[in-house]
């Protein structure tokens, strides 16, 4: 390289980032809309030409143009890699969206899951040629079972809420099955995620909040209060360790009391990964809990989806299991896919086929390279970052309950108290320091809520930088310099959106531009 | 563990900066008796390779769809997949990125869904579409809640034609919502005569086309009498590369389109996961249930995309959200999505003409087969076979002659023992045809 007689000392830079005629802002790339870029003529995959044989589609042709770009392969792959880079990521760096837990997601699990065996099975082959994916299912529930000590695991419900879904719609088949179809309150504390009143609604229940006592946990005095009269009350929904990231101490306490009430008990298993390897729900008196595998096992989060919420179930609950699921028949292994086949009890189908097969196969796969010592390990590691935060940044920013945390960390905005500096100002800057923000505004019994779980996948010299960037922006804060953080970001690929303009006149697909509309016509 | 980069040293460091002896300490708020003393039974950890050998040992159990003639459909249908597709959608920014909730940082995600949302709304003739829900069959039950809400009446008719899972999944959700499901009689036959059915009391009318024995139904009249009646038409399809080759239901008149979209850049994966599409016209967007991305621009004025009309779901409005659904399927609709792109009109076309004709060559010939009857007027690429013996019996003979023949109605349904579904695509040859006809020529003989 030749560098002779030229500086290669910067000249002390325009800050002012100029406008470019290509849009682009060197690596940050400008990247329209496929709509854009490709046209309905243009196609990126060579098909063979139709050999135009005789129709049988009848009266039912669709004619005329669908609308559909179409783009040649390079310009696919440089359209989608151009936006994959406006992303934040994982793998780019920490993550700390509390109740969200953002682990290392291992690439062998993806190599696993594309296994053919598992990737290119269809639900409906006749059940002999399919023992290997059956096997496979049979060794996760084995694994999800004896983690939760629960004598039943309903694989298929397709996410989270889903398996609330399930759970709830156990215990209402339980309750009708035991003529007890007036008991129809189900009790959930105030801080729960907005999944829970909804999945209770769902299931034709209605909701009665459970106040917070001032440590963040459970009203004792006040769920006593609900449940002195208990003939309808349905059960409880209760998330542990809960959403302000603190175990609930009186949980076989709270257990004892729904039962004796007549009601079955649903843990949200949302935060699972603070418990694998330490203590097993059944333990607790649970009847009912979904696993996020998407969570607590690592399986892609993949920008929204696809998640898997397996929901383990008590005696009391297991024969109302939902339909299908995997029973051993000797050495082979067979599907249980009507009614008739020995579910009488079953409340149903909740989707078609069995499930989500591609994230059982990741989340087996990651429990077995941990293995029963590494997820206590990785138990441990979380809980102990969590706590380190909380403990690193307790003088400048204000912990929302004393005493030390499970998983996540919870702060409330005191801290910026007078300041003109709110909770979304404050997120929006760590968005320049080069961090995703924290979860914000939840749970909403904190005010100015902002919730950090850094799970056991950062290292202690990232977890260090971390504490150092959110020290410097409280001091930034404490030092009067607000207009600053109401113009975060400014390193991101966009500054600030306007989200009260896309809820007031929703534009929700791309239309052509009026004037290329009517020169189609 | 390879996975967990604190040592011994980190913790100990740590601990000693929280003012904890031991990490027990922070797990002193677990009821003594239920904290775990030992490990729990199950193996310690493993490498990479011990696992790899242990996972490709099952994964060698099962028949993969790709390995043998393979004529299976009802719901999941084997298309070949772009490898651009798979290893785009391994990208960390998109496989390890969250739910887009900071939209400066998401705008990958976020334009992707925007340009999901309008070739959904393209390809189903709807206005708008959401982000994507679990499967089809979970779109469909929470149409039918939809419904009830947007015309506040009960009554909600199900098409025999309609696939048995996506019947099941509605009945089970609409159980507990005090939603009447007709009564319904799956078995093949045209569907014409749910019109009857509809009276002042429907809230909605749920059509499959091509319905699950593979008939492409007229949804035009059946909407007709149903806006007649002030209730809704609900059209589904399981194969969304049908609809580059039949009418669209919305131009039929369809209120709500929900499908399933798996037969596009996704694979079979034993049945999940897929992605449920959701479509619907504009003056229902906000009863919709699921994730919305919308058009906004940024301080700066630029063209940038939020997730958007947030007050229907769950984590705002609590217990009174259109859904209880958070997770959408966000890397599957990624994978539709730039699959689409590839695709566009041209191809989707193209992909479907090829489709429909290899089904229309692979009819004639088991037409021509002693002990099988095609039973369909119309279809796209699959279709219903009476046979003169159990369905399920004949294809565990064609398995064990190296042939995934089809599916039996009886595994979806109770009943119609001598219903096979067939269903052929372009990954299909013409050997993989000529084994069928031979392997089924020895079973049905």
């Amino acid at each position: 390289m030749k560098n002779e007689g030229r500086s290669t000392t910067p000249v002390a830079a325009n800050m002012n980032r100029p406008d470019t005629v290509s849009g682009s802002k060197g690596l940050e790339q400008a990247v329209k809309l496929i709509f854009e870029v490709g046209t309905p003529r243009r196609t990126g995959i060579d098909l063979p030409e139709p050999k135009g044989r005789a129709s049988r589609l009848g009266s039912h042709e669709r004619k005329g143009e669908i609308g559909l770009p179409g783009l040649s392969e390079p310009e696919t792959m440089r359209h989608y890699v151009r936006l994959s880079q406006k992303n934040y990521a994982i793998d780019l760096g920490i993550y700390p969206l509390g109740s969200c837990t953002m682990k290392h997601n291992p690439r062998l699990n993806e190599k696993v899951a594309r296994m053919p065996g598992f990737a290119d099975v269809h639900p409906l082959q006749p059940i002999s040629t399919v023992q290997g994916a059956l096997e496979l299912m049979e060794q996760l529930s084995h694994w999800l079972m004896t983690l939760c000590n629960m004598p039943a695991v309903a694989l298929t419900p397709k996410a989270g809420a889903h398996g609330e879904l399930c759970g709830m719609m156990a215990i209402r088949a339980r309750l009708d099955a035991d003529g007890q179809s007036q008991r129809r309150r189900v009790l959930v504390p105030e801080s729960a995620h907005g999944t829970n009143p909804a999945t209770a609604v769902q299931c034709g229940f209605t909701v009665d909040e459970i106040p917070a006592s001032g440590d963040g946990r459970v009203n004792l005095d006040a769920l006593r209060e609900k449940l002195k009269e208990s003939d309808d009350v349905a059960g409880i929904m209760l998330t542990n360790p809960n959403t302000c990231g603190l175990f609930e101490r009186d949980i076989v306490e709270i257990a004892d009391l729904i039962h004796g009430a007549g009601g079955y008990f649903y843990c949200d298993g949302a935060n699972f990964n603070a418990l694998v390897g330490r203590v097993r729900p059944g333990d607790l008196g649970v009847d009912a809990m979904h696993i996020n595998l998407h969570k607590t096992f690592s399986t892609p989060h993949g920008g929204g989806g696809p998640g898997s919420g397996p929901t383990v179930l008590s005696d009391a609950l297991k024969d109302f299991a939902p339909l299908p699921f995997v029973v051993r028949d000797g050495e082979s292994l067979k599907l249980v896919e009507h009614e008739g086949e020995g579910a009488e009890a079953s409340f149903g189908r909740m989707c078609a086929f069995h499930g989500q097969m591609g994230m059982y196969t990741r989340a087996l796969t990651y429990m077995m390279s941990h293995g029963s010592d590494g997820l206590k390990q990785a138990t441990e590691d979380a809980v102990l970052n969590a706590n380190y935060i909380q403990a690193s940044l307790s003088d400048v920013m204000t912990v929302a309950f004393e005493g030390t945390c499970m998983h996540e960390a919870l702060f409330d905005d005191r801290f910026l108290k007078d300041t003109g500096v709110e909770t979304l100002d404050f997120a929006k800057a760590m968005i320049d320091e080069g961090y995703h923000p924290m979860t914000m505004y939840f749970p909403l019994v904190v005010h100015g809520a902002m919730l950090i779980e850094p799970t056991e996948s950062e290292s202690k010299g990232e977890l260090d930088r971390f504490i150092l960037s959110l020290r410097s922006l409280v001091e930034r804060a404490k030092s009067g310099d607000a207009e600053s953080f109401k113009q975060a970001p400014v390193y991101a690929p966009m500054r600030r959106l306007d989200e009260t303009r896309a809820a007031r006149n929703p534009i929700l697909r791309w239309t052509p531009p009026t004037g290329e509309a009517e020169a189609a016509e | 563990m390879r996975y967990l980069p604190l040592n011994e040293n980190d913790r100990a460091a740590m601990l000693d900066v929280i003012g904890a002896e031991s990490i027990d300490d922070l797990f002193q708020d677990v009821p003594e008796k239920a904290r775990l003393k030992t490990l729990v039974d199950l193996p310690k950890h493993q490498s990479e390779q011990a696992i790899e050998r242990h996972m490709a040992k099952l994964s060698a159990k099962s028949v993969s769809a790709g390995s043998v003639p393979f004529f299976c459909g009802a719901g999941a249908y084997k298309h070949h997949i772009p490898t651009t597709v798979d290893h785009l959608i391994q990208r960390s920014e998109f496989l390890t990125a969250y739910t887009p909730y900071q939209p400066e940082i998401s705008q990958g995600t976020l334009q992707a869904l925007f340009e999901f949302q309008t070739q959904v709304a393209l390809l189903t003739g709807m206005d708008v579409a959401n982000a994507s829900m679990y499967d089809g069959s979970t779109a469909c039950a929470e149409a039918v809640v939809m419904a009830k809400r947007v015309t506040r009446k009960s009554k909600a008719i199900l098409a025999p034609g309609l696939h048995p899972h996506y019947a099941a999944a509605t009945q089970t959700l609409a159980s507990t919502l005090d939603i009447q499901i007709d009564e319904r009689d799956c078995r093949p036959g045209r569907d014409d005569h749910v019109i009857d059915h509809i009276t002042d009391e429907t809230a909605c009318v749920v059509v499959q086309s091509p319905n699950v024995f593979g008939e492409i139904i007229d949804l035009a009249p059946i909407a007709e009498k149903a806006h007649k009646h002030k209730a809704l038409l609900i059209a589904v399809f399981t194969e969304p590369v049908a609809l580059g080759a039949i009418k669209s239901p919305g131009e039929q008149g369809a209120d709500i389109v929900v499908g399933e979209g798996q037969g596009l850049g996704v694979g079979l994966n034993f049945g999940g996961p897929h992605v449920g599409l959701f479509a619907c016209t504009k003056k229902l967007v906000r009863q919709m249930p699921g994730r919305l991305c919308g058009e906004t621009v940024d301080a700066n004025g630029e063209r940038g995309f939020v997730l958007t009309l947030s007050t229907r779901e769950q984590h705002i409005r609590r217990e009174k959200a259109t859904s209880n659904i958070c997770t959408n399927s966000g890397l599957c609709c990624l994978a539709f999505t730039i699959h689409m792109s590839l695709l566009g009109d041209a191809g989707l076309k193209r992909l479907a003409a090829l489709n429909h004709e290899a089904a229309c060559h692979l009819a004639d010939i088991i037409d021509g087969i002693d002990g099988a009857e095609v039973m369909n007027e119309t279809f796209f690429n699959e279709f219903t076979v009476k046979l003169n013996k159990p369905a399920a019996e004949v294809v565990e003979a064609l398995a064990e002659k190296g042939v995934l023949g089809g599916v039996p109605v009886s595994r979806l349904t109770e009943g119609n023992e001598d219903l096979l579904l067939v269903c052929v695509t372009e990954t299909a040859s013409e050997d993989d045809i000529h084994a069928f006809e031979t392997a089924l020529k020895e079973v049905l003989s």
